[in-house]
């Protein structure tokens, strides 16, 4: 199965989670990453991508209406906006909030679940909400992968468990263990 | 984890019955969406689908064709963006270094506000140019695909609870009086002057269908054609360049890029962060 994109949904200390988590993935693993963090629509431009380049080497990058995605690289949704994939692209929307969050992790994770079917993976880790819980059985009933951070690990445990309600996980792990997890996944 | 035959089928069939009803909602009420993006308009019409309780998109499209109540609650739903006033503070203060004086040299300007929505976007205007003292030499002209934003753009009514929120973005815009000089409260909500929008003309105006109608100094479409497939955007793109005069002033959304307009090379990047662009030929 080739896999193509890894949607990661991260909220209340998903900062801090989403540094480690990617450092832990293997630079073999080059599958798209595109990540909806919740933060402020007032939040500063370039911020949080600049933060979280720190941890990578594969170039960090708030995208534009209708780019294409490319593999290697890490996608993060604009403040102030719901992030989805169309075919391929991205796609901007600024309809309402949902569960008061714009980005919306299950707004991302629905369309990556439409658009990628088999070959999408999704993480839900930290939160203090339910949001990507709705969006990570999407995936998953759609044929693609659930990971989910382990809620005793989580600063925040509500999310993780909301999306371990909704959904079968394939793997339940410590942030630490994601990548290798991937690289089983997508390196065979 | 091979994807489960029936789930891909049940997919496969939600396309086509997609693409059908967008045919027969164009048949039937001329609305076009067919080169809508799917992603998005997939999931609004998932949501009025919940809204209506029905299973399925053809459920839904019986509703459609059958009772334009329903329609008219799927335009809404297609239609309405969830904007703030002077969102993108910096955008507004560009607007006012890099744009307002060139609107000065003109005796007499026209801004075009393409995909009103319920309004924000053309009170925040209509404030800078007030204080820019501008009002009485540029005409704004606000328009939206669907009549029912546009009337609740012209009453000039927004939530009450939001006044903070746009109190921090006009300052930070760089507005030079008071916010709340512009609004009284009223119920819940905080109606602005009157005086603001006197001079604005609201239509509808379909931005798939409808041709150029004036001649713009600036066209500010922001966040709009987000929800449009390339193929639409290409084409309002072709229709702004043509209702823009020669040095006229396009600004478009902070994630929106113009390398989708087959005009791309006829402008100049007046200020590339904030999206704003001269037509230069």
């Amino acid at each position: 199965m080739m896999y193509e994109v890894i949607a990661i949904g991260a909220s209340w200390g998903g900062l801090q989670a989403l540094g480690t988590l990617l450092e832990g993935i293997p630079r073999e693993v080059d599958q798209a990453i595109v990540v909806a963090q919740h933060r402020s629509p007032e939040a500063s431009r370039g911020v949080l991508e600049s933060l979280l380049q720190r941890h990578v080497e594969r170039p960090v990058t708030e995208p534009d209406d209708k780019e294409l995605i490319q593999p290697g690289h890490v996608y993060v949704a604009p403040p102030d906006y719901h992030l989805l994939v169309d075919d391929g692209r991205f796609a901007l929307s600024i309809e309402a909030r949902v569960q008061y969050a714009r980005p919306s992790i299950d707004v991302l994770f629905e369309s990556v679940a439409d658009g990628y079917r088999e070959r999408a993976i999704g993480i839900v880790l930290t939160g203090a909400n339910t949001d990507g819980a709705a969006g990570l059985a999407a995936i998953k009933r759609n044929g693609g992968v659930a990971i989910v951070q382990d809620p005793d690990t989580a600063s925040r445990r509500t999310m993780p468990d909301a999306a371990l309600a909704a959904s079968a996980a394939d793997a339940v792990l410590p942030l630490e263990e994601i990548g290798h997890f991937l690289y089983g996944l997508c390196c065979p | 984890m091979a994807l489960p035959v029936e789930r891909g089928e049940e997919l496969e069939l939600e396309q086509i019955e997609i693409e059908l009803l967008l045919e027969g909602i164009h048949r039937r009420y001329g609305f076009d969406f067919r080169d809508y993006a799917p992603a998005s308009l997939r999931r609004r019409l998932r949501r009025r689908m919940d809204g209506e309780q029905v299973e399925t998109v053809s459920g839904l499209q019986n509703l459609i064709l059958h009772d334009p109540a329903v329609m008219e609650r799927l335009l809404l739903d297609l239609s309405v963006n969830v904007t703030s006033m002077f969102r993108d503070p910096t955008f507004f203060s560009s607007f006012r270094e890099k744009v307002v004086p060139a609107l000065h040299t003109y005796p007499f300007s026209r801004v075009w506000v393409a995909g009103c929505s319920t309004g924000e976007e053309v009170y925040s205007l209509a404030i800078l140019l007030t204080e820019e003292g501008l009002a009485d030499r540029v005409r704004i002209y606000a328009t939206d695909i669907n009549e029912a934003v546009i009337e609740t753009a012209r009453l000039g009514v927004f939530p009450l609870d939001k006044m903070q929120e746009y109190t921090q973005n006009y300052i930070r815009a760089g507005g030079s009086h008071s916010f709340s000089e512009y609004y009284v409260a009223r119920y819940n909500g905080a109606q602005f002057a009157r005086e603001l929008v006197d001079g604005v003309v609201f239509a509808q105006h379909n931005l798939a269908s409808d041709a150029v109608f004036n001649e713009f100094n600036v066209i500010t479409c922001r966040n709009v054609m987000i929800y449009f497939a390339q193929p639409l955007q290409e084409h309002v793109h072709r229709l702004f360049y043509e209702s823009l005069a020669t040095f006229g002033v396009l600004a478009l959304g902070q994630k929106e890029t113009i390398r989708f307009s087959p005009h791309e090379s006829s402008y100049e990047e007046l200020d590339a962060d904030e999206r704003l662009f001269k037509k230069v030929r």
